[in-house]
């Protein structure tokens, strides 16, 4: 359906635009379509169908970390929207197919879930590679995209109308809503130090531009080959002047990293702010972390339950099965993902709450569930977005949410600062809204 | 050619294409999706065999070949705008010239050192795609939009079209690749494998022969590269990794070294093997290793090298 | 740094050298050393030193036991020809790697060290293991040397590296003297390994660096070259610092690279090589 269908025909949808803002009005919405006349049949008729979802894992290659983790969560998610009931009463059946973090076979595995699986949609990328290599053939196969990457791709406008990440904040928001506080709280003249590939550079253009607009100013930065393993050369490179160091290392050598700045620094360091992405799925135990006492981290999702967790935090981690530090409730060595994984969840929820509000029935609707997740808005803070409240940006196709600055203490995370939704968002790069469906 | 235009050869290989194209109308959407990909990737394989197979020189650095098609075709339209046909052209001869200064440089050097420097020169230019990020995103890649994504009339984004810009790709390269191994400089290629010395007394200059067989290859490598960023839209730094200049070994191993056909037969087996065995927690990568060392350990001649041996002593 | 890549090269430069094949997957047997480190030292609770020493010693043996069981299984029957080897090595990079991923996971674990002190610069601080590695590799250079150039089994790889035919010739078991080159080159990489465990850590795709930089110092030093080997792990484990202090990391990456194949094309016999080996 395009553009100007839509506009004639408002009645044929469920009048969404209206309808909706947030998602119990999306939820009262679906429940209202079920009862009108001639809805109800055809849903009880279908009700065995399970609704198909296909998983787009990194099972092999180098996201397996982060692939493990983003599994637990997923039949975590689904088990819980089952338990309730499923979507439009159907059950949900998760289909995972590992992608090896390899952007042409994720391609491969996207046409595999449309074609052979005869899945409704495809979920759960992380890696921005595998998101900008797999979203072409989801476009053309017009099936449902729904990632869950924290990459700017997205909301940058290259991908297409298809692909939508509703669960998790991009990089450039995340990193401008850190800037106010960095500036404001650390010091002004900052040196970053990112693997030289593209999510590094993403860092370092964005946290530049979001600095100078606080008045800060990176005096350096220093990039590092992405499969770098000894970084002692790097160090001297750093300014004496600078106040921060800002780091981002996502990849295994992260201890090295840690250790290495130590070694280097001894007592006297400058303030030192880095992004958990690369301690996701590292125990902060770890040893060589001490030196990392006292310095700052951004989580997306605090490992660390703190004082008081909301309700919706405890449920959380109950079904996901971790404690309260972040590790695996039966083997307090093995850390999630925190920072990204409720990515998952939320994303699940989003698309229960997309189907029902579109009532979605089978592959034929997908371009309806586009719409309703399009139309959504704003996102409370729930037992399905336990990370706390989102906007949904429906041009862009990307959420926007609350960022946590947490300061290491005693070899744990404790909370210093929250963002407001409004640090992160940044003007529309464009609307894909416009294109067809 | 040898005159015999209609000998039992050609009618196989003619019969192959026909049975590809009838294989369009009949195969499953899913298994289309995979023959299509199958058959880009197969001409990069069939280009490699003629450097591996059929002149004897193991090289590890296709990837760069294969790299520069892909960037070659995406970079020009990403920057400049150019249509798919003309990418699609740019793809072929940056990789046609970048196997040509690597081949003036590499070809100086024989065997286990030959195939370092290839490796070199590969891992040098990924590393470059990385270098350029600004341009290339490096790692991450970039989308070439659908809109772009057509040569004429014709819509590489859709399925059909795709399946025949694939089998066409692969039906010109597989019968260049026939011309070429029966015509006198293939039977040249031929004999360097077997004895580089008697062919070099022999009077023939080995090192430019080694060079056409090395740009030919190259240039086969960058069609397909290209032909696969424009019929799935995708560039990136993958394509020029270590793991693209292993692959279109294992499916010429596969197939079977030395023979026309046997890289179309490597890559499809390979394929479906990986996509079988991916549904299974970290297999896929192992059955691609425990595939390399059972072929190389029983059956180094590849599937249609044995057919070749046992049965059909007149496969090309 | 370069201590450990010169153990890590020296392995794969014995085997080249002795046995003229190239084991692709000596990356992998390095990744398997610090693995197996990781483990071992958590069979031990408590006392770090001691599971660091349970490792030093069990994980080098293991992987040795592996790299013959390999030798015998597979590298033997191609006849050690030299791109059958190259191809079944590939294979075995996979194998070991995957079965690393499944058995151990994706997950980077780090192995403390056994002694911890940090030697304050004036600039800079410097790590007291660091110098420990240093010396520990030295020594085992010398073990490595001591056994080629003044034993009997050293005189016995250097007649099969020299001259295959003749040396069985003189009743040289030369399948065996392969098999044992193959296992000791392992160990070496696994040894390396243990030592720089501490540093990083143990990951399921560490070998790929190693593999890359370990052929470079071995073409720059001559293929087959103990003494060659030795002087460019060192020199180019600087230099490879020196540059990137002017260069970007990956521009500086890319110039070694380009360096080391320019080696290969014009000296085929690498910087220290002798023309005739």
């Amino acid at each position: 359906m395009d553009q100007k269908t839509r506009k004639t025909a408002p009645a044929k949808g469920v009048g969404r635009r209206k309808v909706i803002t947030g998602l119990a009005a999306v939820g009262g919405a679906a429940m209202g379509s079920r009862l009108l006349p001639g809805y109800v049949p055809y849903i009880q008729a279908q009700s065995s169908e399970p609704i198909k979802i296909g998983f787009q894992v990194h099972r092999t290659g180098i996201g397996a970390a982060y692939g493990n983790w983003y599994d637990r969560t997923t039949t975590a998610a689904a088990k819980v929207i089952n338990d309730a009931g499923g979507i439009n009463g159907r059950p949900l059946e998760i289909i995972t197919e590992d992608d090896g973090t390899d952007p042409k076979r994720g391609a491969e595995v996207v046409e595999k879930f449309a074609t052979l699986h005869k899945a409704d949609i495809v979920y759960g990328t992380l890696f921005s590679n595998v998101v900008i290599g797999s979203a072409p053939r989801a476009g053309e196969l017009k099936i449902p995209y729904f990632v869950v990457s924290e990459g700017h791709h997205v909301a940058s406008g290259g991908l297409n109308r298809y692909t939508l990440q509703p669960g998790i904040t991009d990089v450039k928001s995340q990193v401008a809503a850190m800037a106010p506080w960095v500036a404001a709280n650390l010091g002004k003249k900052v040196t970053m130090i990112f693997p030289d590939f593209a999510f590094g550079h993403d860092h370092r253009d964005f946290f530049t531009e979001a600095m100078a607009g606080q008045g800060g100013e990176v005096i350096e930065t220093i990039a590092v080959p992405p499969t770098e393993s000894a970084f002692f050369r790097y160090f001297p490179k750093i300014p004496r002047e600078t106040e921060v160091l800002y780091h981002v290392m996502v990849g295994p050598a992260v201890l090295t990293f840690v250790k290495e700045m130590g070694e280097f620094y001894g007592d006297t360091r400058p303030e030192i702010f880095g992004f958990i992405d690369s301690l996701e799925a590292v125990d902060l135990n770890s040893p060589g972390l001490e030196f990392l006492d006292g310095t700052y981290f951004w989580e997306g999702h605090r490992r660390y339950a703190g004082d008081n967790p909301t309700a919706f935090e405890l449920n959380y981690r109950e079904k996901v099965g971790v404690d309260m530090n972040g590790a695996s409730v039966d083997n307090a060595r093995d850390v999630a993902t925190y920072s990204h994984m409720f990515g998952c969840w939320e994303t699940l929820h989003i698309i229960k709450a997309g189907m029902e509000a579109a009532g979605y029935q089978g592959p034929a609707d997908r371009a309806k569930l586009i719409e309703a997740v399009e139309a959504m808005t704003d996102i409370p803070e729930s037992e399905a977005h336990p990370q706390g409240a989102k906007v949904f940006n429906g041009k862009t196709h990307q959420t926007f949410g609350h960022q946590n600055i947490t300061k290491v203490a005693n070899r744990r995370l404790d909370l210093v600062h929250r963002t407001s939704i409004e640090d992160g968002l940044y003007p529309d790069e464009v609307d894909y809204t416009t294109q067809p469906l | 050619m040898n005159g015999r235009l209609l000998d039992r050869a050609l009618l196989l290989h003619l019969g192959v294409i026909a049975g590809l194209i009838v294989l369009q109308y009949w195969l499953p959407a899913y298994h289309h999706g995979i023959v299509a990909r199958v058959l880009v990737l197969a001409s990069f394989a069939l280009g490699y065999n003629i450097l591996f197979g059929y002149t004897g020189l193991l090289s590890l650095g296709h990837a760069l070949f294969f790299g520069a098609g892909v960037y070659g075709a995406g970079m020009v339209m990403r920057e400049f705008g150019w249509p798919a046909s003309a990418a699609l052209v740019s793809g072929i001869l940056s990789a046609a010239l970048v196997s040509l200064v690597v081949g003036f440089l590499a070809l100086r050097t024989v065997g286990v050192a030959f195939m370092i420097v290839t490796l070199m020169f590969a891992q040098t230019g990924y590393l470059t795609s990385l270098l350029f990020n600004r341009y290339t995103r490096g790692d991450e890649g970039f989308v070439i939009p659908q809109a772009a994504r057509a040569i004429g009339p014709f819509d590489l984004s859709d399925s059909t079209t795709r399946y025949f810009a694939a089998l066409l790709l692969f039906a010109i390269c597989l019968l260049i690749k026939l011309a070429l191994v029966r015509s006198s400089t293939g039977r040249v290629l031929v004999s360097i494998r077997e004895n580089e010395e008697r062919s070099r007394m022999l009077g023939y200059n080995i090192f430019r022969y080694k060079l056409l067989a090395l740009v030919i290859s190259g240039a086969f490598a960058g069609a397909a590269g290209a032909m696969y960023a424009l019929l799935f839209g995708y560039v990136g730094a993958t394509f020029v990794s270590i793991q693209y200049s292993i692959f279109p070994l294992l499916w010429v191993l596969l197939g079977g070294a030395g023979t026309v056909l046997g890289p179309l037969v490597g890559t499809l087996l390979m394929f479906y093997l990986v996509d079988l065995t991916s549904g299974i927690a970290a297999a896929s990568l192992l059955a691609v290793g425990v595939v390399l060392v059972i072929l190389i350990l029983w059956f180094p001649k590849g599937v249609l090298g044995a057919v070749r041996e046992r049965a059909l002593p007149w496969l090309p | 740094m370069a201590a450990v890549l010169a153990l890590t090269a020296l392995g794969l430069s014995l085997v080249f050298g002795v046995m003229r094949v190239v084991n692709v997957a000596h990356g992998e047997f390095f990744m398997l050393g610090a693995v197996l480190a990781w483990w071992f030292a958590n069979l031990v609770v408590g006392n770090p030193a001691l599971g660091f020493l349970i490792a030093l010693v069990g994980s080098p043996l293991v992987v040795g036991a592996l790299a013959l069981v390999a030798d015998r299984l597979v590298l033997k029957r191609l006849d050690y020809n030299p791109e059958a080897t190259i191809v079944a090595t590939i294979g075995m990079l996979y194998i070991l790697q995957q079965l690393a991923l499944t058995f151990y996971g994706p997950d980077a674990r780090p192995v403390v060290a056994p002694i911890s002190f940090r030697v304050q610069f004036p600039w800079f601080g410097y790590s007291g293991y660091k110098l420990v590695v240093v010396a520990a590799s030295a020594i085992v250079l010398l073990g490595v040397w001591v056994l080629l150039a003044r034993t009997k089994i050293g005189l016995i790889m250097r007649a099969t590296q020299y001259d295959r035919e003749t040396a069985q010739a003189f009743g040289i078991r030369v399948d065996r003297v392969y098999a044992g080159v193959f296992a000791l080159g392992a160990m070496l990489a696994a040894v390396a390994a243990v030592l720089i465990v501490p540093i990083q850590q143990a990951y399921y795709l560490m070998g790929q660096d190693p593999l890359l930089l370990s052929f470079i110092v071995v073409i720059v030093g001559g293929l087959g070259s103990l003494r060659g080997t030795v002087v460019a792990a060192i020199f180019i484990g600087m230099s490879d610092g020196i540059i990137s202090v002017f260069f970007s990391p990956t521009l500086a990456k890319i110039l070694a690279t380009l360096l080391v194949a320019m080696v290969l094309v014009y000296r085929p016999q690498g910087l220290f090589g002798a023309r005739d080996t």
